[in-house]
């Protein structure tokens, strides 16, 4: 299935639920509500053959309604195709639906997922802190916690005019 | 603030109390556990019930770090994931950002690195079978094959000057090209290594103790391999022949002509197998790429990104300037998102970037194989023996730099 024929179908399926689709990365990346995120790879692996979960991580985009997303990259090791998926959610209620369920592999990465982004996967098993420790009491990948001392400001990209 | 947190779904569960159950923890620095990684087993006897793994002992936060460096500096980061290859993971970051900035490199800078990446596939494959023998409890190869993995270490050292964290190569190319030297140690090492593989292979391969200690064992079946994300010699000996060399080729890995060994049970005697063979074809892989190394330059044009000479920073304005913008991270990288794989030793090493325009990535994760398929060791070891679940470790090559990033 090329990409023309899986953006129809894509936009077939879903109407509302569809943000984005953009194909001018290396993969075809779309953008979707979360509500729908479960289903969608669930119909993914099992209609069109996506199924292989390549990688799951989170970002967070400061400055978003939405801040917190996390990025899903399936393969279909037949065709030899990537998609990646985007789905975004507020910080005040980080909630995601978890693909457990339908990937294995899903588990830890969530967990990671949720040790440096705190997005809470709804569904998950065993939703803990996998690479911190337990009683760390932030998220620390939020891009409101910078690495170095927030003094220093020799390495700071005003000074290179951006 | 600090409190004691117990895991209680590990611990032996009130149903069972009048059941002899009991609970053993492997490691963190258990010497059968290689690196620092945790496993609570709940035995019946010497039966593993369950299991339950806990890592992260030596989180480094690579990719907060990462947040914080230029393009360059990552490198050294990539090093230290699966510390048994490096020179893959340095390379793999150099491509993902060639990908980013739409670099292509020369047939020679790919060939080279082909050359470097298969070496280092041979020292990660060797580590590990080796160490499958040793757990088993047969020294000797371990030995053998470690005398080779020496000569691997003193290639790298004339290549880049250091052995285990390489920091090999740059973006666009190489620090320097091959000497006489390193051509003539490859050579020798790729000349050399199939007598010590084949007393090696002598001693395990068709040993009637070790094919009795590892068939059957630890094994996982394709399906299951698939959802939970095998990649690497661990899905190709449960029979899936995906490989990213040949199903996304990188660095002129079509030129080549290798085959994907492929096993049947995805136990752990097939995954010993389908190491030993890959040694195989990385051994033909470096050679072919040594006779057909096509001349050139060792490194693209690109001034943006790689560091000039030393020699012309002390003597020559330009190169002066360029070496202060790229050290201050004063040059301009474009807007987007990649995701790059290679194949590292142990399956799809990823790296996804995404870039806002600034000086560092925006945010960059890492996909490690061994932090991927490492979930699916309870359900390999569930109602083995415990002697059986170490070997099955050793097999899956789990890499404690890699789970814990």
């Amino acid at each position: 299935m090329d990409n023309n024929s899986m953006i129809d179908s894509l936009r077939g399926k879903y109407t509302t639920e569809l943000f984005s689709i953009d194909e001018s990365s290396d993969i075809l990346t779309i953008t979707v509500n979360k509500s729908c995120i479960k289903e969608l790879v669930r119909w993914l692996k099992d209609e069109i053959g996506f199924g292989f979960l390549t990688d799951l991580c989170g970002i967070h985009i400061p400055g978003q309604t939405l801040e917190l997303g996390v990025v899903y990259h399936l393969h279909n090791l037949p065709e030899n195709k990537r998609i990646r998926i985007k789905t975004f959610t507020t910080k005040d209620n980080p909630k995601m639906s978890s693909i457990t369920e339908i990937f294995s592999s899903a588990n830890w990465m969530e967990r990671e997922t949720f040790d440096f982004y705190g997005i809470k996967f709804v569904g998950h098993p065993n939703l803990i802190r996998i690479l911190n420790v337990e009683y760390l009491d932030y998220f620390p990948m939020r891009k409101e916690y910078p690495l170095e001392d927030a003094t220093r400001s020799d390495k700071d990209d005003r000074f290179f005019g951006r | 603030m600090e409190q004691h947190f117990e895991r209680e779904h590990i611990l032996v569960q009130p149903e069972d109390k009048n059941q002899h159950f009991s609970t053993l923890n492997l490691g963190p620095t258990h010497p059968a556990t290689h690196g620092i990684f945790q496993n609570v087993l709940k035995m019946n006897g010497e039966t593993i019930i369950d299991a339950e793994q806990t890592i992260g002992y030596i989180h480094r936060a690579f990719e907060k770090i990462a947040e914080r460096r230029p393009f360059y500096q990552i490198t050294t980061l990539t090093d230290r994931l699966n510390y048994c290859s490096s020179p893959i993971n340095n390379i793999g970051w150099h491509l993902t950002v060639e990908k980013l900035l739409g670099i292509k490199t020369s047939k020679r800078i790919d060939y080279m690195r082909i050359i470097v990446m298969e070496l280092a596939r041979i020292t990660d494959h060797l580590i590990c079978n080796s160490v499958i023998g040793v757990d088993s409890g047969a020294l000797t190869g371990f030995i053998y094959l470690f005398q080779e993995r020496e000569k691997v270490y003193e290639i790298y050292e004339e290549i880049c000057g250091a052995r285990l964290t390489t920091n090999l190569g740059r973006i666009g190319g190489f620090e320097r090209d091959f000497t006489p030297n390193v051509i003539r140690k490859i050579k020798d090492f790729i000349d050399n290594l199939h007598k010590t593989l084949h007393e090696f292979e002598n001693l395990l391969m068709r040993n009637r103790i070790f094919m009795d200690r590892t068939i059957n064992v630890g094994g996982i079946s394709a399906d299951r391999a698939l959802n939970y994300g095998f990649t690497g010699p661990n899905l190709r000996a449960a029979g899936v022949d995906y490989d990213v060399r040949v199903m996304n080729p990188y660095s002129s890995y079509n030129d080549f002509d290798f085959t994907i060994p492929i096993g049947t049970n995805g136990d752990t005697y097939d995954r010993f197998c389908v190491r030993q063979e890959e040694l195989w074809q990385s051994i033909k892989l470096v050679k072919n790429a040594l006779d057909n190394l096509p001349e050139g330059n060792f490194h693209e044009d690109v001034p943006e990104f790689y560091l000039p000479p030393k020699e012309e920073v002390y003597s020559k304005m330009e190169a002066l300037i360029w070496h202060f913008k790229i050290v201050m991270g004063e040059v301009d990288v474009p807007v987007g998102e990649v995701y790059h794989a290679v194949e590292g030793g142990n399956g799809e090493l990823g790296f996804y970037l995404v870039s806002d325009g600034g000086r560092t990535p925006f945010r960059l994760h890492f996909r490690r194989p061994g932090f991927i398929y490492y979930q699916a060791y309870p359900e390999m070891i569930r109602g083995s023996v415990l002697s059986d679940a170490i070997l099955t470790m050793s097999s899956m090559n789990v890499i404690a730099g890699e789970l814990d990033a």
